[in-house]
């Protein structure tokens, strides 16, 4: 045997071998894809059926037409002839679940929290960052100290004290507190340790800017991208955060989108399984569509977590 | 030696601007979390419902860790937490085993240069997408699809098939297994990325090296991989720890009606349940205090395992460096002195 023919067919065996082992991957990636997309497809569905249908076979793998009559029954805007029950119906979901009022909420609260934490968390790096002071040391450790305590931990005092403030169904207590986020302070300091050179600001104050001023119109501007990054989980977090809402807002008036969709998930009379699906899919699409237009973005910004020594 | 105009640039004091931008931060969060966490500490020591205003010392505690209180139903509120500390280390177990698993043999997968695998940034994108759904919403969408009886999408096929009805939403066990398979599908995408990027930060020279050595694939996960991911691993094991003690959307949420499932009560559902018992004015704060302090405690030592971690190290070389200056400096001057004598 010629030392060509040996060693090409030891080749041909380890390009098998990579062909077998990348269709396994192939096999393993479709299958967990699915397994991922799967209960979002089968809302999809659903939602598009009405109850009637969903409750003689409810495991629909098609499209129904019935998706402007599960809308109409959540807006409570039925035909003049529907029944006395559909009516009935019609007005428990909409008295709970009220779409417009649902996403104003969630979405006043996520972008007055979401623009809070990020000016304030880059304002407070930049301090941890640029100058010297006695705390400056002891006051980031503290920060990330106190980055993994959870918020249950303090709820019970939270609402208490909210209470006594009077600041029970407002939305003050939920939006406020986003200018401390520990976690954010930490990204952005690594961010601004990296790429921020603390010439600049030398620079900035040779030229007569003012400190405030040089924060605004030079060192905001070049941690855009860090911003960007935490606006976005910022912006999740607050707008999937139930905990915290359900445990301020009372009034039907201040409710936000989970807090909606739980109640919902708490009727016991007078279901309708179309309208469910509906409530649950206007829940979670916003959310969706801001993610797939984002995606490359945000997984970009979760690598970059990880990225600890 | 530093020019005057230099110099004098030194001599100004920007101090008083550093505390001024750090300011916003530590005044509200004292304000709203310090001293929450501290009138939750002064809570745990006062007394429940209608005896809220009057101090117990200790009493909750004892009750909800020894069941040996001053009021009645004692050992049922320590069963009750009890029960709610291990179905929190349960559900937090059983999610977390199969996730860093899973996470771990994608992260290696998707790394691993021979590989040739279309729509990389696809299979990414749709791995991470659970992460960023509403949890209320996983919980309501499951509970719809996963319902007890046949008239719930899953059932309504294993009925199809000739099966009996299979209770995943009430069912003891079968739900824990749900809430855990959910917890999977919702952050095994993030920890699949996480540990890809630690992968990633790996010299690729050293498995070159490795493959040039004839060292296989599992062979260079076992030598290579796994001894330079630990640091991100043990992260990703605190990190998840704590986020295990605050799991609270799910387990509260999956649940038929309007009460909440025991079998899947955890601490943090017990903390709420307790603090929103009844009126305002009237819940069980003792208890919901204490259990929270409880937890405060866990987390403060998982916390500091972490804490460690992430210290910088580049600041800590420094003062080291600095000191070091300074003592020889010292040491110096010592001996200079001494010269001139």
């Amino acid at each position: 045997m010629s030392m060509k023919q040996q060693y090409g067919a030891q080749k041909d065996s380890y390009h098998t071998q990579i062909m077998i082992k990348s269709t396994i991957i192939l096999i393993v990636c479709i299958i967990l894809t699915l397994i991922c997309l799967i209960p979002i497809l089968i809302l999809l569905v659903n939602a598009t059926h009405s109850h009637t249908e969903l409750a003689e076979n409810p495991s629909q793998f098609w499209f129904g037409s019935s998706l402007k009559e599960n809308m109409n029954i959540l807006l409570n805007k039925l035909p003049s002839d529907a029944g006395k029950a559909m009516t009935r119906v019609a007005r428990q979901y909409s008295s709970v679940f009220n779409v417009g009022q649902g996403y104003l909420n969630s979405l006043i609260i996520a972008g007055f929290t979401t623009v809070l934490t990020v000016f304030f968390s880059a304002m407070t790096s930049y301090g941890l960052t640029v100058y010297d002071f006695k705390v400056k040391g002891p006051a980031y450790t503290f920060i990330i100290a106190v980055m993994m305590i959870p918020v249950q931990v303090s709820s019970a005092g939270f609402v208490r004290f909210m209470y006594s403030l009077g600041l029970i169904n407002n939305f003050i207590p939920l939006i406020v507190p986003a200018v401390a986020a520990p976690a954010v302070i930490f990204f952005m300091k690594s961010y601004m340790k990296s790429s921020f050179p603390l010439e600049i600001v030398e620079a900035a104050r040779i030229d007569g800017c003012g400190e405030f001023r040089t924060f605004v119109t030079i060192a905001l501007p070049m941690m855009k991208p860090a911003m960007a990054v935490q606006a976005i989980f910022a912006f999740v977090a607050n707008w999937n955060n139930y905990y915290t809402q359900n445990m301020i807002l009372k009034n039907d008036k201040m409710m936000t989108v989970p807090i909606m969709v739980s109640k919902v998930l708490q009727f016991d009379k007078n279901v309708n399984y179309g309208v469910n699906y509906l409530c649950i899919m206007l829940s979670i699409l916003p959310i969706v569509i801001v993610y797939f237009v984002l995606s490359k973005f945000i997984i970009a910004g979760v690598a970059l977590g990880g990225v600890k020594e | 030696m530093a020019s005057a105009a230099q110099s004098r640039i030194k001599s100004i004091s920007y101090a008083k601007y550093g505390y001024m931008f750090i300011a916003p931060f530590f005044l509200v969060y004292c304000f709203f979390q310090i001293w929450p966490l501290i009138y939750t500490f002064i809570l745990s020591f006062k007394g429940n419902q209608s005896n809220n205003e009057a101090f117990v010392g200790l009493d909750n505690y004892t009750t909800i860790l020894f069941g040996q209180g001053m009021a009645a139903g004692a050992e049922a509120t320590r069963q009750e937490f009890l029960q709610a500390l291990g179905n929190t280390f349960i559900l937090w177990f059983g999610n977390f085993i199969p996730q860093i698993l899973l996470s771990l043999l994608l992260a290696v997968w998707f790394t691993d240069a021979k590989v040739k695998l279309p729509g990389k940034g696809f299979f990414k994108i749709v791995m991470y997408m659970p992460n960023i759904i509403t949890a209320a919403s996983v919980a309501a969408l499951y509970v719809s699809l996963f319902g007890d009886s046949e008239y719930y999408f899953v059932n309504s096929l294993i009925a199809n098939m000739g099966g009996d009805p299979v209770k995943f939403v009430t069912d003891p066990t079968i739900s824990k297994g749900m809430v855990m398979f959910i917890q999977t599908w919702l952050w095994f995408g993030n920890t699949m990325i996480m540990l890809m990027s630690g992968i990633m930060g790996i010299s690729p020279s050293l498995f070159e090296a490795a493959d040039i050595d004839g060292a296989n694939s599992t062979q260079q996960f076992f030598t290579i991989t796994l001894p330079l991911l630990q640091p991100i691993m043990v992260y990703t094991l605190v990190t998840s720890m704590i986020g295990g003690l605050q799991m609270f959307d799910l387990p509260y949420l999956y649940h038929n009606g309007s009460n909440f499932s025991k079998n899947l009560e955890t601490v943090a559902v017990y903390i709420y349940y307790n603090f929103n018992k009844g009126t305002v004015e009237q819940a069980n704060y003792g208890y919901a205090g204490a259990a929270s302090i409880i937890i405060f405690a866990i987390t403060a030592v998982l916390g500091s395992i972490t804490f460690y971690m992430n210290r910088d190290k580049d600041e800590i070389a420094k003062k080291k460096q600095r000191k070091r200056a300074e003592k020889q400096q010292k040491a110096k001057m010592k001996q200079g002195g001494g010269l001139t004598i």
